[in-house]
Parts: structure tokens; sequence; C-alpha cells
């Protein structure tokens, strides 16, 4: 890590601060804050006059809410150096990514206690001006701390813990690489084990005794006949490790190229030999790998370093080259949703690499898309519109308004109301009265229960789904109204900084809905209790912002400019109940007070 | 280039010394690349008195690719596919386990151990590896059949 990311102990890093945070401050500061003029509609307490505050964003409507929300406890204790918690937090501030967080996982109480530093910048920030560095917005139940690097960053990183293993092991720079990778970057473990067997690993790991001694090279060997292509005619260049397996030069490029472009091989690929379990070491891949070859190789190596680091993932989003780190486990997932933003502006759920998917806990985010994709749903169906006939079992599903129903296979006449027997029904044609009757009881039953799943179901889910079409078409919207945006410029003499509100408004309503969306799949497996109820005036409040805002979405350019400060206020008041429902979701997950009608693990 | 020479050295090899109850014939004389087995199945297996053609395929990269194996005649074996390819996939037969110097005699001696000894935990039909460790009368039986019906 450059220097300027290792953090003092008490003090900011004033020289530079690492994009992530920046980042994430940027988006915080459009949760917190309106304009550089706040709207008079919302009226934002001032943090300073109250160190208590229970939720640090609020507005009028949300302090009616507090009464009935249980308080939120929040730790501010001024007397505490600022920020330490964060470089606690914060891997990168050590340099040595593994190291601090490779054994202690997220800690979930610290995140509270680094607000004083931004009491001032409540009131006055701008979520269009660039940010002052020394203040940074107070981590929020459902922010987890991450770091993004680039492949530059993550090769320096391998580099480094090279090195100082290196100088503990007292191996070459390119064993101890091949050590690390065969240890999955487990610095600890290979120490431990090494100092324990030192033979056993390093046999293990395929490198057998020291070869510092006898550096690799190819030699042309008097009667040598290669066993792969069967070549022998003299002075043949061959090589071998020194497990002693020979092949000419040709055959192990070959092979070589055949690992490192085909099966995407590079830290683990072995000796040719049959049965030799070798690994090839950095050295002899460095003298055999041809120049074609060699960025595929590093790029694999650097692909190996990351998927093997639990705390570490590459950026789904495509052709995204960065990684990010984050020290959420996967044992952490039942109690956090670790949505992480990416430099390249995609937001995704480090626990499962997913797009941003909070508030909804990455166990009941993948039983709800397999529950979407499951056919069962489509037998749901078919169980709640369509009925059995008593006799023959036939799926019938009924055409007329007629109850009287006669199974077109068996012939059998029944009551599509009771399920009973037509002719005890004697003469109430149209109208079934015999509601206790055994006959049709058990029927009726499994019939209702089914039909009260599959409703249950369909109310989440076509909510789901109209956030998630909504925010498409608020996309296109924007799209529109971007190239509207130039006009209003000239029309209106607006600069372009000044017309600025129609992205913000459009990113938030994507956000929004984004979030929107999962609060559906979080409801569904919600048990009923007090708790839903608060869940749910959170969700219905954040779904009312965001109606009003998508709404103005919709107006004619020419309004536009003047709906500008009420846009404004509109885009800021959804982002604060966004933050609002995220933070109260996420704080009670955290302390797990939810009850899902579903396992968790 | 690699591969004809070691393609004609393994021929060689392979029809002046065959591997136990393995005959090689070369279907087409001008294509190297397809080698036709034949395999008498392991006198102590369910396999025993029958013969099975197997059309081995070696790939343009050969020998960095493995070959790929194909029962032409129908065998019930949880490592055989039970479709009209027959394929089997084990061992050295796969991509990440095969090894450049691994020759098609070994790979017809690890054919016939598997037939010997089938491998139910790395099965390709899940149901008959089932059924060959919970109910193995029934699995030597319907073998047994296979073997009278297809590969006499």
């Amino acid at each position: 890590m450059p220097a300027a990311f290792v953090g003092d102990e008490a003090a900011e890093p004033v020289t530079k601060t690492p994009p992530s945070t920046r980042k994430r401050k940027l988006v915080d500061s459009i949760t917190t804050s309106a304009t550089s003029q706040p709207p008079a509609t919302i009226e934002l307490p001032k943090r300073k006059a109250s160190k208590t505050t229970t939720a640090s964003v609020h507005d009028a409507n949300a302090d009616a809410e507090q009464a009935a929300l249980p308080a939120t406890p929040q730790t501010l204790s001024s007397d505490k150096p600022m920020d330490s918690d964060d470089d606690l937090n914060s891997v990168a501030s050590s340099g040595m990514l593994g190291e601090a967080m490779d054994d202690s996982s997220v800690d979930f109480d610290a995140a509270d206690s680094d607000d004083d530093g931004l009491e001032d910048f409540q009131d006055d920030e701008s979520a269009f001006e660039s940010q002052p560095k020394d203040l940074r917005p107070a981590k929020k139940a459902f922010e987890v701390d991450f770091n993004v690097y680039s492949p530059g960053d993550i090769q320096h990183q391998q580099d480094r813990q090279v090195e100082e293993v290196a100088t503990l092991l007292e191996q070459p720079a390119e064993q101890t690489a091949i050590l690390l990778r065969f240890m999955s970057w487990n610095k600890e473990r290979l120490i431990e084990q090494y100092m324990d067997n030192q033979e056993e690993v390093l046999d293990k790991a395929g490198l057998g005794a020291n070869m510092s001694s006898n550096p690799p090279r190819l030699e042309a060997i008097d009667g040598f006949t290669c066993d792969i292509c069967c070549e022998d005619e003299p002075g043949l260049q061959s090589f071998a490790m020194n497990c002693g397996h020979r092949f000419c030069v040709d055959c192990y490029r070959q092979y070589l190229g055949q690992k490192i472009r085909e099966e995407g091989e590079a830290a683990r690929i072995k000796c040719p030999g049959d049965g030799c379990n070798k690994v090839m070491d950095a050295k002899s891949l460095d003298l055999l790998v041809t120049s074609d070859l060699t960025d595929r190789y590093h790029e694999l190596l650097m692909r190996t370093y990351v998927d093997d680091k639990e705390n570490l993932k590459w950026c789904p989003a495509p052709n995204c080259v960065y990684a990010v780190e984050c020290g959420v486990k996967r044992r952490d997932l039942t109690r956090t949703v670790p949505t992480v933003n990416c430099d390249c502006k995609h937001a995704f759920c480090f626990g499962c690499t997913l797009a941003d998917h909070q508030p909804c806990p990455c166990a009941l985010v993948r039983k709800w898309l397999k529950k979407c994709e499951d056919d069962s749903e489509t037998a749901n169906w078919i169980s709640a519109n369509t009925k059995e006939c008593p006799k023959c079992g036939s799926t019938i599903e009924k055409n007329g308004g007629c109850n009287h129903m006669t199974c077109r296979k068996c012939r059998h006449e029944f009551c599509w109301m009771c399920m009973g027997l037509w002719s005890e029904h004697g003469t109430s044609w149209y109208n079934c009265n015999r509601f206790e009757e055994k006959s049709g009881t058990d029927a009726r039953d499994a019939q209702a229960s089914s039909r009260k799943s599959l409703e249950r179901y369909l109310h989440y889910y076509n909510r789901y789904a109209n956030h998630e079409q909504s925010a498409k078409l608020d996309k296109d919207i924007f799209h529109k109204t971007e190239k509207k945006m130039q006009l209003l410029q000239s029309s209106s003499g607006m600069s372009w900084i000044e017309v600025q509100f129609l992205e913000a408004a459009s990113q938030a309503l994507q956000q929004c809905r984004q979030t929107l969306k999962w609060t559906y799949a979080f409801a569904y497996y919600l048990a009923r209790n007090n708790q839903t109820e608060i869940f749910e005036d959170n969700q219905k409040d954040l779904e009312m912002a965001v109606e009003n805002l998508s709404e103005m979405f919709e107006k004619n350019t020419d309004q536009l400019a003047g709906l500008k400060v009420d846009m404004m206020d509109k885009t800021s008041y959804c982002m604060r109940r966004r933050v609002i429902l995220l933070d109260d979701t996420a704080q009670r997950l955290k302390e797990e007070g939810w009850t899902f009608n579903v396992d968790l693990k | 280039m690699a591969g004809n020479k070691r393609i004609m050295k393994e021929l060689g090899e392979i029809q002046s010394n065959p591997p136990d109850g393995v005959s090689i014939s070369l279907p087409s004389e001008s294509d190297f690349n397809v080698w036709h087995a034949t395999i008498s199945g392991p006198s102590d297996s369910v396999y025993a008195g029958g013969n099975w053609k197997v059309e081995i395929t070696l790939p343009k990269e050969y020998p960095f690719k493995p070959p790929q194996l194909s029962f032409k005649t129908k065998i019930y074996h949880p490592n055989v596919t039970n479709d009209e390819r027959g394929a089997m996939c084990l061992g050295m037969l796969r991509a990440d386990e095969w090894k450049p110097p691994n020759k098609i005699a070994d790979v017809l001696k690890l054919v016939r151990a598997v037939m010997a000894a089938p491998q139910p935990e790395d099965a390709v039909e899940t149901s008959i590896a089932e059924q060959f460790r919970n109910n193995r009368k029934e699995f030597d039986k319907i073998a047994k059949e296979w073997v009278n019906k297809h590969a006499k």
C-alpha cells in the first residue's frame, strides 16, 4: 500500500483518502444532505445540540416514528480519539492485507463510535460539492468497511507478503510464493506448519529439496528421448525440475501453453511427469513460459490470489478490474448484509457477489430467487386455480358458472364448491350449503391453504417485480431526460452543474427501488410480529417517497427547471427514508432480533 | 508435430505388445487419431465372457489432452454414460489429471481395472452407482443381462 494509506493512530490521514472512502462519503453525503441551502420543508436537527440523537438522519416525520421505535443506543464518546475504531476496522490502514482481518470477524459493535467528526458537516454539506477531507460520515448499521484495490495494489500486496514470509522462512521469494499459494495465502498456517515440519511442507507444496543451489536451466543430454513426443535427435534441449522428469523444451512449452491458455491454471501447474505432484516454481516457469503467455500467466496468478483470500473478492461487474476487500466472513452473513461499492460504481454484496440486495440477507435472497425461478410456483398456480376430480384425480379447471361438475374423463358428478357428490345435493342446485359435510371438507382445506400461500407469495412477488420493472423505466426516462438536460441548459440558462439534480434524483430512484425490491423478498420470509409492523411502516414511507419522486420525473422538460428545489428535497428525503429503513433493519439483524419463517443458515 | 511420431510409436508398441484382454485396430488407414479397441470383460467380474468395442479418439492436441473414450457396445456400469456416447471419464482421462507421458495402453489398463472394480463415488450414472452400492445383487443381475444381450 502507498504510505498515504497508513493512518496515524489518532490523526486522520490528511494527505490522501482512499478512493473507496471518498466514494462512500459521497454516497453518504447524498443520503444525509440536501442542497447548499437546506430546503425549508425539511428540518435537519443540529447534531451538535444533542449528542444523543438516535439516528443521525431523521426528519419531522421520523420524529413521530422515533417515539414508537425502540431507541437505538449509540455510543458517542467525545473523549475518544477520533477514528480510532476506523483504524481498527480498516485494513487498508495497515497496508498488510489479511493480517488484521484474517482472524477477527467484523467488529459489529465498534461501528458507531466515530461520529464526532461529522456534526457540522450534517448541516451545511452539499451533495454537489467536494467533501472536506477531514470529515467522515458516520458508519451506519448497514454499512461495512471495505477497500477497493487495483490490480497494481494487489500485485504489491502479494509481493509484500512474499517478501515478509521469505525472510522468516529463509527461503527464496519464488519458493515462498509457491508455499503461500499452496497454503491459500494463509501466512500463519504456513509459518506454523513450516516450523513444525519443514520437509513435509516443502514436499507437499511440490518443492522438495532446496533449489537455490541448483537454479533451473535447459540442458542437452546424450541419449535422451522425450517421453511425450518420442523425439531423440542429438542435442535436443530438455528441461527437468529436481524431481527428474525430463522432457524436451517444445513439449514442456506446449504443456504449459495448454495449462495456462486453455485450462486457466497458473499457481498450481504440476510437473508433466506421470504421477508427479511437484508444482512448477516461478523460476522454472520464467525460463519456459514464452513471452506471449506471460501476461495471461501473471493475470491468472493474480486471480488465484484474490480467489484464495477470504477477505478479497473481484468486482463482478463486466470488465471491471478491481478487487474489493472486506472483513465480513461467511458466518457473519446471518447478521449482516455487506454491500460494498466498487470504484467502477457497481454496488454488490460481498457475501454472495450478487448486486446489492440490502436489507435482505444472502440466505433469503438465495431462497427467494430460487422460489421465483422454481416451477413449483406453476404448480402452485395449478393447485390454486384448478381442482382434482374427487374420483379419478384428473385436473379440472372450471370454465363455466355452474357448480355442477361432470368429469369429462370418468363422468363423476360433483359440486365445485364443496367437492361432495352432486347427488347428495338434492334440489339445492345453485346453492351449495353443505359446509360441514365430511365428503368435501378435506378437499376444501387443501385447496384453501394452497390458495392462501400462493396469494401471499404473489403479493410480495408482484411488488418485488414491480420495483425491478419501475427501476428500468425510471432509468429509461432518465436517459431521455438526460438529453433534455442539455436543452434545459440552453433554454433556462442554467449551467451544467445546476442541472445535475436530475442525475442525483435518478440515482436515488435506482438505489431506493433496488432497496424496496428486496424489502419485499425480506418481508415474505418475515414472521409476523410487532417488528414486522415497524418494518412495513418504514417500507411504506420509503415507497411513498419514491413514488412521489418518480412522478416528478414524468413532467415535461420545461417544467423541470421550476421543480428543481422540490425535486432536490424529494431526492434527499428518499435517500433519508432509505437510510432509516436500512439502518433499522440492519441493526435488528445484527442483534438477531428478526424472526423469520425459514432457517437463515 | 509432437503428436505424430508419438502416436505411431504407441500404435506400434500396442500392436506388438497389447495389454491383457485388449486388441487394437485402426478403422481407417489414413486417420491415426481414431482407434478401435476390443476389450474383453475381466474374468472375475460380472462382465466376464463379454467383448466391448471401444472407440478411442485422440484430440489434435494429443498427448497434451487426454484421449476420449466411447463404448460402442452398451455396458451397464456406473462409470460409463448410458447413452449413445457411452463415455467414460475418470482418473487419467480427466483433463486435469491427464499427463502427457500417459499412454493409450495405460488408459486401456485403467478401463479394464474399472470394469473389474467400478468406482461408484466417481459415477456418471448415479442411479446405477446407487444400485451398485445398495443392491449389488440386482446390479449384478442387470449387468449380466446386458452382457448377454449386447456384448456377445
